[in-house]
């Protein structure tokens, strides 16, 4: 589904070249539940990023869905995240004068899908995050794990193939966490490639695969044969309160 | 541009910030306001102008004998120019582009006019047929004077409205017969005149007719010509050469400014056909500067809403929105905010011209301000390229947002 073959990426910082993704092989089937691990600044998001082509790589080859994604205008580029991907962002990203319905909606606009349709939709999306209830809401209203759940539901209403989630859990306490990725563990169950990046070891320990990266290089990769394992409740690092619902 | 859901998203966007929108709004409103009132107001005053010219035709060159005031070969200053029917028509038969002609001749003395026992008295010009082209006087009953009337010596008169009601009332004019001094003229028509009531408390007789009956010789006061279709410089030229004939057979000196007097209206008029073009002009610069001032502030204001909402069109994009998409719903709000704005600076400015000429006293000068319906059409145009103008910049900004870039978690 998803195929990098020796894609290198590097920012310039003034006079500097700062090589980030150096020469990355990478494969990840259709349906595999993948988690991205590595320290601060290793590259985990820029890999993430390229995945979900919002951002351009200097050389290799990038395939997504039998697509050579190579130096595609903005337009191309629009039109593939909008069918192929679906994203959800450490920090939400709902748009904030918009309804929990008219966010999770919003993808369906960009396919000119009639308003009334679309938001018939977005309310069986919002339903299968248990939202219904918080439609009419904006995302001010909402905690934490409500607006990732609201994210979520935005990222799967066009059916994306894959899932490219940065640090979902990263705003949320260890209890939200759990829910969230539960959502994204089952709607990887029913076909959807999910692609994460963790700081966490219990998060991580719930997908098939962890791919560690270290300064820009894929070091190891660990399966978790046999599926999820059950989870261990406990703070993480990273956890900070945002509030359960 | 007709996309329903477009048009949603976009007062989505403005309900968001209804402060800012409005304060846009205002510099562009207040722009078009200017506009509006600026070009009626000079509009009125094109219109009070042009009232003022009313009453005499503007392609024409009056003369006037005057006093000699410069000695000429020998002869002293002071001496009286006296023009005679052979002035006319010379300047009749040797002027090249003479289209009408008259002369006057003012009977000497008040005159005493009746009919009936009714007396009043009125200003009597006694005038060629050609006249009613100088003046402007409309007919509205019977006929003008003709040249029959003229080599006949006929006793008839046209008389003004004015004189028809002093001393006829109700009563039917044409065809009675009138008193002048004890000679009885026929009246052979009414008229009015543009240049107001004054100017129908007249009677017109014919030269000829007048000369011989209040002893007038074959003097004439003055004489005024039309000079058709020709340019501003051939009246010149005809003034010039009016002047030379003139000071040829009357002695006296071209250079000398009181012996005749000669007012060219194709001058005075082009002069302010001049000066309407340079307060249009004006007019126009001031306006458009408000505009652009008004545009420039659209322009900054949605700057900076884009720069606002760089986090929210890159989540956009991560959705799948494309630059052209992006591109539209800048550069489509920038238009309705300049739009709706200019509209209503489009309203008020004709509601207070509207008002102002209601209020403002009768002027001669200032006679109905407003403007017209393509003029508000052009205007209503200008807006819409003034707000895609505004919005161009902005919008390019907005459409280039790179999704990695606005994402960045701060
Ligand atoms: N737009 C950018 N310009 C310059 N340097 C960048 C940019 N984005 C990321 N970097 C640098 O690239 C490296 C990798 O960043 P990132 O992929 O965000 O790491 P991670 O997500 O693993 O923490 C970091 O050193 C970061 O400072
Ligand atoms: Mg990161």
């Amino acid at each position: 589904m998803l195929r990098l073959e020796k894609v290198n990426k590097s920012y310039t910082v003034g006079q500097n070249r700062l090589h980030v993704l150096k020469g990355i092989d990478l494969e990840i089937d259709g349906g595999e539940m993948v988690s991205i691990m590595g320290p601060s600044g290793s590259g985990k998001s820029t890999l993430l990023n390229v995945l979900g082509i919002l951002d351009r790589y200097d050389d290799g080859e990038y395939h997504l869905a039998d697509t050579l994604i190579k130096g595609l205008s903005e337009t191309r580029a629009a039109y593939y995240r909008n069918q192929l991907l679906g994203f959800v962002f450490q920090s939400f990203n709902l748009i904030p004068f918009k309804t929990a319905l008219e966010n999770v909606a919003l993808p369906l606009y960009y396919q000119k899908v009639s308003r009334r349709k679309r938001n018939r939709i977005a309310m069986e999306y919002l339903d299968k995050v248990n939202l219904v209830d918080w439609a009419g809401h904006l995302p001010g209203e909402l905690s934490g794990g409500q607006q990732q759940r609201v994210a979520i539901a935005r990222s799967l209403i066009t059916r994306p193939k894959v899932i490219l989630a940065d640090e979902p859990t990263g705003a949320l306490d260890s209890q939200t966490s759990l829910e969230v990725i539960e959502i994204l563990r089952a709607v990887n169950r029913e076909g959807t490639t999910v692609v994460l990046v963790t700081h966490e070891h219990d998060i991580s320990e719930m997908t098939d695969r962890v791919i560690h990266l270290l300064d820009g290089v894929i070091g190891h990769e660990q399966t978790n044969g046999g599926g999820p394992k059950p989870a261990v409740a406990g703070d993480g690092p990273e956890a900070r309160a945002g509030g359960g619902d | 541009m007709f996309d329903l859901d477009r048009w949603q998203e976009i007062l989505a966007t403005i309900r968001q910030n209804k402060l800012r929108a409005f304060l846009t709004g205002f510099s562009v409103a207040w722009g078009i306001l200017m506009l509006v009132v600026l070009m009626g107001s000079g509009e009125g005053l094109a219109n009070g102008i042009q009232h003022q010219f009313r009453d005499d035709a503007v392609n024409s060159i009056w003369v006037r004998s005057g006093q000699t005031s410069i000695p000429h070969k020998g002869l002293q200053p002071g001496r009286t120019v006296r023009f005679t029917n052979e002035d006319h028509e010379v300047v009749a038969r040797d002027i090249d582009g003479v289209e009408y002609i008259t002369s006057r001749f003012y009977p000497r003395g008040e005159l005493a006019v009746s009919y009936k026992g009714e007396t009043g008295s009125y200003d009597i010009r006694s005038v060629h047929p050609d006249h009613q082209y100088l003046e402007n006087t409309l007919v509205s009953k019977g006929r003008f004077l003709n040249d029959l009337d003229i080599a006949e010596y006929r006793k008839v008169a046209a008389i003004g409205e004015r004189v028809k009601d002093g001393l006829f009332g109700d009563a039917p004019a044409v065809g009675e017969y009138i008193n002048i001094n004890g000679i009885p003229f026929r009246v052979i028509g009414l008229f009015r005149d543009e240049g107001g009531e004054s100017e129908e408390e007249k009677i017109y007789l014919p030269i000829s007719t007048a000369q011989k009956a209040f002893a007038g010789g074959n003097r004439i006061r003055m004489f005024m010509l039309t000079t058709g279709e020709e340019e501003l410089a051939k009246t010149e030229a005809m003034t010039e050469e009016i002047k030379q004939t003139l000071a040829q057979r009357h002695n006296y000196s071209p250079d000398d400014r009181r012996a005749v007097f000669i007012n060219n209206l194709n001058e005075f008029f082009q002069r302010f056909v001049n000066l309407m073009a340079g307060i249009r002009i004006f007019v126009w610069i001031i306006g458009i500067g408000t505009i652009l001032a008004g545009v420039v502030g659209v322009s900054n204001i949605m700057m900076i809403v884009v720069k606002e909402r760089t986090k929210e069109i890159g989540v956009r994009k991560a959705l799948g929105a494309t630059p052209g998409s992006i591109l539209g719903l800048v550069l489509q709000e920038s238009v309705l905010i300049t739009a709706v704005a200019g509209y209503v600076g489009l309203v008020l400015g004709v509601a207070l011209l509207e008002a102002g000429g209601r209020v403002l006293p009768e002027s001669e000068f200032f006679i109905n301000p407003g403007i017209d319906l393509p003029l508000a059409l052009a205007a209503t145009a200008l807006l819409v390229v003034a707000g895609t103008l505004a919005g161009t910049v902005p919008a390019l900004r907005a459409a280039r947002v790179q999704p990695v870039e606005a994402l960045k978690d701060e």
